[in-house]
């Protein structure tokens, strides 16, 4: 077991004298302080980001954040000036417009693979036709083009349609200013992935649950409906998850569809701002704590899902 | 917050949550239209029987993911290649013109030659860091938390984890007091003169592959603490009965036993660092000396609108995540054999 996508698994099967016989054989208080250590520097950053994103700004400007331990004084108004009132960041409105696009994003970029994904799964895994185990590996081996051959042609596409000559093979649909140019395209980029994953946990589900179905004379639409979707529950979570981690934590697809509008999530805005916020640190950490609270609350709610999703995607882009 | 803010503010929160709320409300809409979509073709559908059954629930159930696969990916990629044999507006053939200038253009050898020390340094750093602490933490108590810790950064987006680092390299000139975690401890430990880190060629290359490392680093622990805790039982014991101990079981037996996990996480940070572009445009645009590969891809495509050149780049791209991702690709399919 040795790759990313499995190796979660076996963990949990393995007999705990083992685990004990290695804890044992590497017992010393030196690993022991080397790894609170490495945990504390790993942990640092991002609690001066947070203390931060606390501090009033007159602090900020003088003092280190490290300083909060001898001089306590905290205060909300980052947040409430970073989220609401753009005027004094130089910018023309708040970033809650952009945590909404973040939102308004993910959600149908996370369901809309999700359904298409498990049908295709679905087909491929029990309505078998000649070639289909050879199209399950082409859509697994797609896996190998990175986001960026994609991203051009694409954006052409959803900008000017497509032509041959001056045959229009599919016509521009005036799409700028929405969000379907931005779910298309992230539904698109996570379907090898998400049928691959869902294809593999679909393939196992008892051959009788599913022939017991199909002869009760129901539909293979009925028995995708009813059999096959809730017994794929655990996997259909595990990648919701991840995807929706994905897309939130996205930057290159949403600047390239979404660039500068008003529809670009709040990654792509903050990416923008980390240079025009200048010194005013306590609004930029304030900002950066608002993008990054939301997968952290997914990580620590739902933490075992999290885990095995991203290391079932670990491979994607 | 003086008076007139005060007055203005529900005007504001009003305005914002209306926003909020429409947008909000295409969401919705996009979802009901598309479930509801789904759901009556599957009714329609579903009432076919005899022979048109099966053909049916293929076109419908398959249909739609080929016909996103082909548009999204397959024909784009197609087309990139394509374009990449260019001029940049597209109008002629120009041959491998504009692989010949990638390769022969002094500020794009410098980007390829950042792209080549980031993968020859971030991916090993990250596997090699996360390998000690997988071995170090697995004997010790409460591991989850420590784990947990180190493997948050993960849920971080790049652009985040870039912020919050470039917080820690904040510099303030001398004589003032700096805000900088960095500086503040090399000013603690005796260096009184900081340099401004992220204009220090080539200091600031490393200075960000330290972020690409704090996020990679609790992957690779996380996928190689698992690979150790699945070494059996038995082969555990009879090394112990040799006498091994600490370090040379990890040497002699937790290594080799975690050989192709270690190869598949190593790939596996490489391929994401090979397309790293998040920290990069976050940090420094690509400015001072730091730029890489999928930065200038992205300048050259999205904002020269070189789209001969940007393609081209795309495709060394490829060419260079290739080997790494059919490697994974093989393994893959190797242990589902196996199983």
């Amino acid at each position: 077991m040795s790759t990313p996508a499995q190796v979660v698994a076996p963990a949990a099967v393995v007999s705990q004298p083992a685990a004990k016989a290695v804890r044992r054989s590497f017992s010393s208080p030196v690993a022991s302080l080397l790894v609170v250590l490495l945990t504390i520097m790993w942990t640092v950053p991002t609690f001066g980001l947070l203390v931060t994103s606390f501090r009033p700004a007159g602090q900020v400007a003088t003092t280190g954040w490290w300083t909060v331990f001898l001089h306590p004084s905290f205060t909300f108004s980052n947040y409430h000036e970073v989220l609401f009132s753009g005027a004094s960041l130089g910018v023309s409105d708040g970033l809650l417009p952009y945590f909404v696009n973040s939102l308004a994003i993910t959600i149908p970029a996370t369901l809309f693979p999700l359904a298409i994904a498990a049908a295709a799964a679905y087909t491929l895994a029990w309505v078998k036709f000649k070639g289909s185990d050879a199209l399950f590996f082409f859509i697994f081996a797609l896996q190998v083009v990175p986001l960026q051959m994609a991203l051009l042609p694409l954006l052409q596409l959803f900008s000017g349609g497509a032509h041959i000559g001056s045959v229009t093979i599919f016509p521009n649909l005036n799409l700028g200013g929405t969000y379907v140019p931005l779910w298309t395209a992230h539904t698109m980029f996570a379907l090898p992935l998400a049928i691959f994953l869902l294809h593999n946990f679909i393939a196992q589900i008892p051959r009788d649950l599913i022939e017991a179905g199909l002869v009760d004379g129901a539909s293979h639409f009925r028995v995708f409906r009813t059999i096959v979707l809730p017994l794929s529950a655990p996997a259909l979570a595990s990648f919701a998850i991840f995807q929706f981690l994905w897309v939130w934590n996205d930057l290159l697809v949403a600047l390239t569809f979404a660039g500068g509008s008003g529809r670009a999530p709040i990654t792509a805005r903050l990416a923008q701002l980390t240079g025009s916020f200048g010194g005013r640190w306590q609004l930029l950490t304030a900002g950066a704590f608002i993008a990054i609270v939301v997968p952290m609350a997914v990580f620590f709610s739902l933490q075992r899902f999290f885990v095995r999703g991203l290391l079932a995607g670990s491979v994607k882009g | 917050m003086n008076a007139a803010a005060v007055h203005t503010q529900p005007v504001i929160l009003a305005g914002a949550l209306g926003d909020a709320g429409s947008k909000l409300g295409q969401t919705v809409e996009a979802l009901a239209v598309f479930f509801a979509i789904a759901l009556i073709v599957f009714y329609a559908a579903g009432r076919a029987t005899g022979r048109f059954h099966r053909p049916l629930a293929i076109t419908v159930l398959l249909g739609p993911a080929l016909v996103l696969l082909a548009v999204g990916l397959v024909i784009p990629a197609v087309r990139t290649i394509y374009l990449s044999l260019r001029s940049d507006d597209s109008s002629s053939f120009v041959g491998i013109t504009n692989f010949t200038w990638a390769f022969g253009n002094g500020s794009i050898q410098q980007d390829l030659l950042n792209t080549l020390l980031w993968i020859l340094v971030a991916p090993f750093v990250a596997t090699g860091l996360g390998l000690a602490i997988a071995v170090l933490v697995d004997r010790m108590k409460s591991q989850a938390v420590y784990k947990s810790l180190i493997f948050l950064p993960m849920a971080i987006s790049f652009v985040g984890a870039s912020i919050i680092w470039k917080f820690v390299y904040d510099y303030r000139g001398p004589g003032l007091p700096q805000d900088g975690l960095l500086s503040q401890t090399v000013i603690a430990l005796g260096w009184h003169n900081p340099p401004n880190w992220i204009l220090s060629h080539p200091l600031n290359n490393f200075l960000l592959m330290v972020i690409m490392i704090w996020v990679q680093t609790g992957f690779a622990m996380v996928v190689l603490s698992a690979a150790i805790k699945a070494i059996p039982e038995d082969i555990i014991d009879a090394a112990k009965v040799d006498g091994a101990r600490g370090l040379a079981m990890a040497r002699r037996v937790t290594l080799p036993m975690i050989r192709n996990t270690l190869i598949v996480v190593l790939t596996t940070v490489m391929i994401i660092t090979l397309k790293l572009f998040d920290i990069i445009r976050t940090m420094t645009g690509g400015n001072f000396g730091t730029n890489v590969l999928a930065n200038e891809m992205y300048s050259q495509s999205f904002v020269e609108f070189n789209y001969g050149r940007g393609s081209a780049l795309a495709v060394i791209l490829f060419i260079g995540v290739l080997p790494l991702v059919a490697y994974n690709i093989r393994q893959l399919r190797r242990e589902r054999a196996i199983r």
